[in-house]
């Protein structure tokens, strides 16, 4: 941790603020990614946590404060344009075609292909071929990758969504909530994952409100609320305890531990 | 990485070849247009001649050929009202231009086809910038160009049908391109099937083994997932307005050139028929499912009912009520397929 501390975070944001005409929605927030550690950014719903991922992916742009990629200051003006500079975003619920076959929706938007002028045509044995290779090289062994995608699990498909932005090359995976829709051992999975990309080199971003999930693979903890950020810390500096009782706002977890305990 | 090596598909199942032929979106049509192929040579003596199989191609391929790019536009997730009365306005061009200005026809032909496919362009541009439903943008275009079309030839021509054309420069050839009957082995064989079966494989290659195919399905199937992996989905959008519009001026330019005059009110209705075409054939209505050969399918569907009808000598007030039926088959037969094909978890 000490010697990737010198190094320049792959994606930084200082002071980051944005709003939706009057209403702030993100206040003041700082984050740090850095190669082969996973970041996880914390906080209830409406904490701001959809509005930080926007801003990382190129969907919405922010109003004050600094973005960093490489060290360097910019504004991301697309999805196209984040890809493009290595930040992959891999969405809870718009990561995938259902009705397509695995391998199409692997190389959606970067097909491959051979062949010149109008007999320019996808590669389709070498489409199919790596994306087998890349979901095993990811630990997942799909027998089938001509099956529709939405025949998959929700927890397979996030699999695949990341071994996608592996593949890619991209240096930043940012995950929104991938475990929320998912069963306990589902989440389980998922988070193998992540850890696996985290391993690939990848700076992870990862979006959740568990904090268990979190500090299972966490190096570093942002927690939101209501927009601002409340904490910032390491892994050395926290226990899950104080995680937990951070994100749930400590004092009133307190007060409702009270309450519930006279019963 | 060691412990992520141990596999976790204990629950994948073997798919048996007979499930994937049921996923073939093809299929549905495919039972039906036998069953009504049989069915035709039960009833009706006449059917299975040469003679009236090649009829039956022909009144096909009319349809087939703006089936085609309208089950592409479905795929991609969209409806095109408009296709009906695109081709009488892409014919009226045609005829219309090259009258007015005594220019060769094929100089009507060039400017029919630039304007037809501004007008497709139009209709992706509306819907791309409005965001409003295809539904309504193209129930918009079909109202305009019907009465555009009335209302422009009456005002230049004076009736509600074009002059004729047929003594004019470059008819001869331009017929042949678009209307001629070509003699194989004693069978006249329209030139509208051979546009058929060339747009069926242009259009099937497109899908199947191009990059835009991959995209086509993509935005009718999810089209924020497609925008979030950097697909141009309103470019896709537009391209797939166009492709309609380029069928439209093919029907077009074969409607005039079989006669020599247009009636500016033909069209209207034949939007639906393209639509329930490329449905039997097994489009979803909802986008991102289907093909173009399944398209070709229900079009011959569509060939097959309609003058079947006619070489049974029944009486053909019914077929419509054939095709609501067939419709209806087709769409359940559909939507279980998707279920089966769709099922998560």
């Amino acid at each position: 941790m000490t010697q990737t501390a010198q190094r320049t975070p792959l994606v930084e944001l200082t002071g980051v603020s944005k709003r939706y005409g009057s209403v702030r929605a993100l206040e003041g927030v700082s984050l740090q990614v850095h190669a082969g550690e996973i970041t996880c950014v914390l906080g209830d719903n409406g904490a701001g946590k959809s509005t930080l991922i926007k801003m990382v992916a190129g969907l919405h742009q922010h109003d004050d404060g600094v973005l960093r990629i490489d060290g360097e200051e910019t504004r991301l003006a697309s999805p196209r344009e984040a890809l493009d500079r290595g930040i992959a975003t891999v969405y809870q619920d718009l990561a995938v075609v259902p009705l397509m076959p695995v391998w199409r929706n692997f190389f959606l938007g970067s097909e491959p292909r051979k062949g010149t002028g109008p007999f320019k045509r996808l590669d389709v044995d070498l489409m199919r071929r790596t994306t087998r290779q890349a979901l095993l090289r990811m630990g997942i062994d799909l027998r089938d990758v001509d099956q529709p995608i939405g025949t998959l699990s929700g927890g397979e498909r996030q699999c695949v969504a990341i071994a996608r932005a592996v593949h890619f090359g991209a240096k930043v995976l940012v995950l929104d909530e991938p475990t929320a829709a998912l069963g306990v051992k589902q989440s389980g999975v998922v988070l193998k994952y992540v850890a696996a990309a985290r391993d690939e080199g990848l700076g992870v971003v990862l979006i959740t409100h568990n904090p268990h999930h979190a500090y299972l693979v966490g190096d570093r903890f942002v927690l939101l609320k209501r927009g601002t950020m409340t904490g910032s810390h390491t892994r050395d500096e926290i226990t899950l305890d104080e995680l937990t009782s951070q994100m749930a706002g400590g004092s009133d977890l307190d007060a409702l531990r009270h309450e519930l305990q006279r019963r | 990485m060691s412990a992520l090596t141990e596999t976790a598909d204990e629950r994948l199942l073997e798919t048996s070849p007979l499930r994937r032929l049921l996923a073939r979106p093809e299929l549905g049509s495919v039972v039906g247009a036998l069953a009504v192929f049989v069915f035709f040579a039960c009833c009706a003596d006449s059917f299975l001649r040469a003679s009236s199989l090649s009829t039956v191609l022909y009144a096909s391929s009319t349809i087939g050929i703006m089936a085609v790019p309208v089950a592409l536009l479905m795929i991609g997730g969209e409806f095109d009202l408009s296709a009906g009365v695109l081709v009488t306005s892409s014919a009226l061009i045609s005829s219309m231009f090259s009258y007015q200005m005594t220019a060769n026809v094929w100089v009507g032909v060039g400017v029919s086809l630039l304007a037809t496919l501004a007008i497709g362009a139009f209709n992706g541009f509306m819907l791309t910038r409005t965001k409003l439903p295809s539904f309504i943008i193209t129930l918009g275009t079909f109202l305009m160009l019907t009465g555009m079309n009335l209302g422009f030839t009456k005002l230049i021509d004076g009736t509600v049908s074009t002059k004729t054309i047929s003594d004019m420069e470059g008819f001869p050839t331009a017929h042949d391109v678009f209307a001629s009957t070509l003699t194989v082995g004693g069978v006249d064989i329209k030139v509208t099937i051979l546009w058929w079966l060339g747009l069926v494989a242009l259009a099937s290659w497109i899908l199947l083994r191009t990059r835009t195919g991959n995209w086509i399905f993509a935005v009718g199937g999810n089209k924020d997932a497609a925008r979030a992996v950097g697909v141009p989905v309103d470019g896709t959008k537009i391209g797939l307005y166009m492709g309609v519009a380029f069928g439209a001026w093919i029907s077009g330019q074969h409607l005039l050139f079989s006669y020599d005059v247009v009636q500016s009110g033909e069209g209207v209705g034949n939007e639906l028929i393209y639509i329930i075409a490329a449905v039997i054939g097994g489009c979803l209505i909802t986008g991102g499912y289907g093909s173009a050969v399944g398209s070709a399918v229900g079009a011959f569907i569509f060939g097959m009912t309609g003058k079947g009808i006619v070489f049974a000598e029944w009486n053909p007030d019914w077929f419509k009520f054939f095709l609501g039926a067939m419709l209806l088959l087709a769409t359940l037969l559909n939507a279980w397929v998707r279920k089966r094909a769709e099922a998560t978890k």
